[in-house]
């Protein structure tokens, strides 16, 4: 855009003059930025490209391929998977004995294998969120600002509650997959301590930013510590702490995927040996069943958030 | 204050129905909630098989791998049975080919002691008997029967087996007795030969040693200075493999970068034809939106491992999925910020007789831009985090290393040295993306100030 207008006094050319200057430097200041963001996205894919295993112009023409596999030559053989009955292509071989993975619970009843590890992952998910909720909590009225009963002990919490948070959830599960043997609980452990740290951090932020009014009326009338809290603060805050918990449970659905992936137990673990395998079937059947988990999760909770706090904008926090 | 009575307590009763006869599923909802917990917890207790997994784990190893992050052990071991008594360490011991530590005293009368922690903590022995001390409690062991016999009261730190004798000396260590041989395990705070291995010439030389041998010294290697030896060793140090370590740790950097980067460069231009407000089409911002939807609920788990099939494994396969979630999640967020924007200076720009590409540019993007690269910036910190678990999958990155050296349970002290350098990564870029979140928000503050002022 140009300045089209008729300059009358000197004091207004200097204006425009500045005017002009400044965008101009403006515009080279961003010019340059996106330069610099460009050069150093072809560098890090250049270095991304020459540390893995295979190139990526190499492998782009097998991306198909790659597809062959995934395609089964009998679609019902997707569903067969997914409810463990019989396939008529069953040779014996791993990649087809569908009815093997049964899980039977009461006579010919029976829970396919594909739900009940969809079902541990989500009660992997389920508990460690419990649990980062129980400790969240309370640390987080003694982390925030307004409300702690001593300045030393918040600042202890929260380098606690950050040192939980940075810590990569994967060590804390290989630690403990030594000592409670590998499986669900070390993952349970591992994303609890995880969920910890996060929730915490969001609680003690909502319980600064809370009216000091009715904690000020009940201080007056000589209520505790604890009956401030319980009848001034909470009531306040919960809704904010629900909807943050359930946004935490869809998070901790897809971590307790990975974390099944490396050894934790639950879908995670199947899927990554279906795919390894080249198992087109049984992989179709492992992503068709966690898309629709994770999606039911995403869309119940968005839901269950919006009856708790209105429309109300979440940034989206790991 | 004066009472209430009956009258005004009922009036005010009268006033606020719905706080003094609420209906009974707003009263109890509290507890149907809890109630619910409880028995969700119950079944997971029985789903986890919670008790037999805990009475079944082994606690007492927690102590030890932590111990063993910040510390290192020696193990000489003394076989009795031979002619000649002498110390053989394990292969590949810290020490290095040719050890020879102060605290192994070859003693005159041809006894050898062992201080496992000074004079205070140590074991004293010869072909027919051994002579353990412990905080100034003294426990003589006679070797010449079938067995090893303790001679005196058995204190509660000794444990004596069929064949062997153990006496268990805390964080310090240990000694193990038998006939034929005595094993030490002597423990030490720090990392062991952190900065050069024991295959490098500078091994076992002090800091001064190192630097004046830098500075002036002979070439070590004929043909390589002594600065591009040392740099050389430390880089390939085999116990500790700084060199390897430091370039998946860039890996990880270069994946959550990628990934973020360019998945906000698709979803850009994506979003606006998502976006309700923007978009040409009603039904192609629905199946966009369907699409976010998709690459999002398609996990980062799911395409980490396809990719991992397709690129075999590595970065680059980290990065396309990283790349793939991003342009669900940032679609998303982006779609949502333009769906939340003010009209009125768009329709500004299109009643100038702006083409639809110019009022995109000059009525939408200075509002959206600061919010953009937040929501950019905020994801980039999260995959920073992210790229250290799927890289465990095979994705590339620190992810797959630490998970391989977690593993065998013997190499916590290489763990924790991984942690703490991603822990300084994941530290650094949260102090950058909240630094330049900060800026922007300021940005955006000011703007709002001097749109406030212009009225």
């Amino acid at each position: 855009m140009t300045v089209s207008a008729t300059i009358h006094s000197e004091a207004t050319r200097q204006q425009a003059n500045a005017w002009r200057r400044q965008t101009s430097l403006r515009r080279f200041y961003t010019a340059l930025g996106i330069a610099l963001l460009l050069v150093a996205m072809c560098a890090t894919m250049w270095f991304a490209d020459e540390a893995n295993a295979g190139h990526f112009f190499d492998r782009l023409p097998h991306i198909l391929d790659f597809l062959s596999w995934l395609v089964p030559k009998d679609w019902s053989d997707v569903w067969r998977a997914l409810f463990d009955i019989a396939s008529p292509n069953d040779k014996g071989t791993q990649e087809f004995n569908f009815p093997l993975g049964r899980v039977y619970v009461w006579g010919g009843f029976y829970i396919p294998e594909y739900f009940e590890l969809m079902l541990t992952t989500v009660n992997v998910a389920l508990v460690s969120t419990f649990i980062g909720f129980v400790f969240a909590v309370p640390f987080s009225f003694i982390a925030a600002r307004n409300l702690t009963p001593s300045p030393v002990l918040r600042l202890v919490v929260k380098r606690f509650m950050e040192l939980l948070r940075a810590f990569p959830e994967i060590v804390i599960a290989g630690l403990f997959a030594a000592i409670v043997s590998i499986g669900p609980v070390a993952a349970i452990i591992a994303i609890g301590l995880h969920s910890i740290g996060a929730l915490g951090k969001l609680f003690y932020e909502i319980n600064e930013n809370i009216d000091m009014r009715p904690e000020e009326g009940l201080r007056a009338v000589g209520a505790n510590w604890f009956e401030r809290v319980r009848f001034a603060d909470l009531p306040q805050v919960l809704p904010n702490f629900m909807s943050y918990t359930l946004l935490r449970i869809e998070i901790n659905v897809r971590i307790s995927t990975i974390m099944g992936a490396v050894g934790g137990g639950g879908i995670g673990e199947e899927l990554k040996l279906s795919i390894s395998r080249g198992f087109g079937a049984k992989t179709l059947a492992l992503v068709l069943l966690l898309f629709i988990t994770i999606f039911l999760v995403d869309q119940f909770s968005a839901w269950l958030r919006r009856k708790l706090v209105g429309e109300q904008a979440f940034l989206m926090s790991a | 204050m004066a009472a209430m009575t009956a009258d005004e307590i009922s009036a005010i009763e009268r006033r606020f129905p719905d706080v003094f006869h609420r209906p009974a599923y707003k009263r109890f909802w509290p507890l149907f909630l809890i109630a619910g917990t409880v028995l969700y917890l119950v079944y997971a207790l029985w789903f986890f098989s919670l008790p037999q997994v805990l009475r079944e784990s082994h606690w007492e190893r927690l102590p030890l791998f932590l111990s063993q992050w910040i510390s290192y052990d020696l193990q000489p071991e003394f076989r009795l049975d031979q002619p000649q008594i002498t110390p053989k360490y394990p292969r590949f011991s810290a020490l290095g080919e040719n050890p020879n530590p102060d605290w192994v005293i070859k003693n005159p009368d041809g006894t050898f002691t062992v201080q496992i922690d000074g004079d205070a903590k140590s074991v004293t022995f010869d072909k027919t008997r051994a002579t353990i001390t412990h905080d100034g409690v003294t426990v003589p062991i006679a070797l010449t029967g079938g067995k090893p016999v303790v001679t005196g009261p058995v204190p509660d730190w000794v444990t004596v087996h069929d064949d062997e004798i153990v006496a268990r000396m805390g964080f310090a260590g240990e000694v193990r007795v038998t006939v034929d041989r005595v094993k030490v395990r002597k423990r030490f705070l720090g990392w062991a030969n952190f900065v050069f291995d024991t295959r490098s010439p500078f091994f076992g030389k002090s800091a001064g040693e190192v630097i004046s041998l830098i500075v002036s010294g002979p070439e070590l290697r004929p043909g390589t200075s002594n600065l591009a030896l040392a740099a050389d060793n430390i880089w390939n140090n085999a116990q500790w493999q700084h060199g390897d370590v430091w370039t998946k740790l860039l890996q990880t950097i270069v994946m959550a970068f990628l990934g973020t980067l360019l998945g906000g460069i698709v979803a850009f231009p994506l979003a606006f034809f998502a976006a309700r407000n923007i978009t040409p089409s009603g039904l192609l911002s629905q199946v966009l939106k369907r699409f976010f939807d998709f690459m999002r609920s398609v996990d980062m788990l799911i395409w980490a491992l396809f990719f991992t099939r397709a690129f075999g494994p590595g970065p680059l396969a980290g990065s396309a999925a990283i790349f793939f979630t991003e342009i669900g999640t940032l679609g998303k967020t982006y779609s949502e910020a333009l769906e939340n924007i003010d009209d009125k200076p768009r329709e500004g720009v299109a009643s100038t007789g702006a083409n639809g590409l110019l009022v995109q540019r000059y009525g939408v993007l200075p509002e959206v831009v600061p919010v953009f690269i937040s929501q950019t910036l905020y994801q980039w910190e999260s995959n920073t985090r992210g790229a250290t678990i799927i890289g465990a999958v095979g994705a590339g990155g620190i992810g797959l290393k630490l998970w391989e050296a977690m593993r065998t349970n013997s190499n916590w002290a290489n763990v924790f040295y991984m942690v703490l350098l991603t822990l300084i990564v994941v530290f650094i870029f949260d102090n950058i993306s909240n630094f330049l979140r900060r800026r922007l928000s300021r940005t955006l503050h000011d703007y709002n100030r001097l749109q406030a002022a212009q009225g």
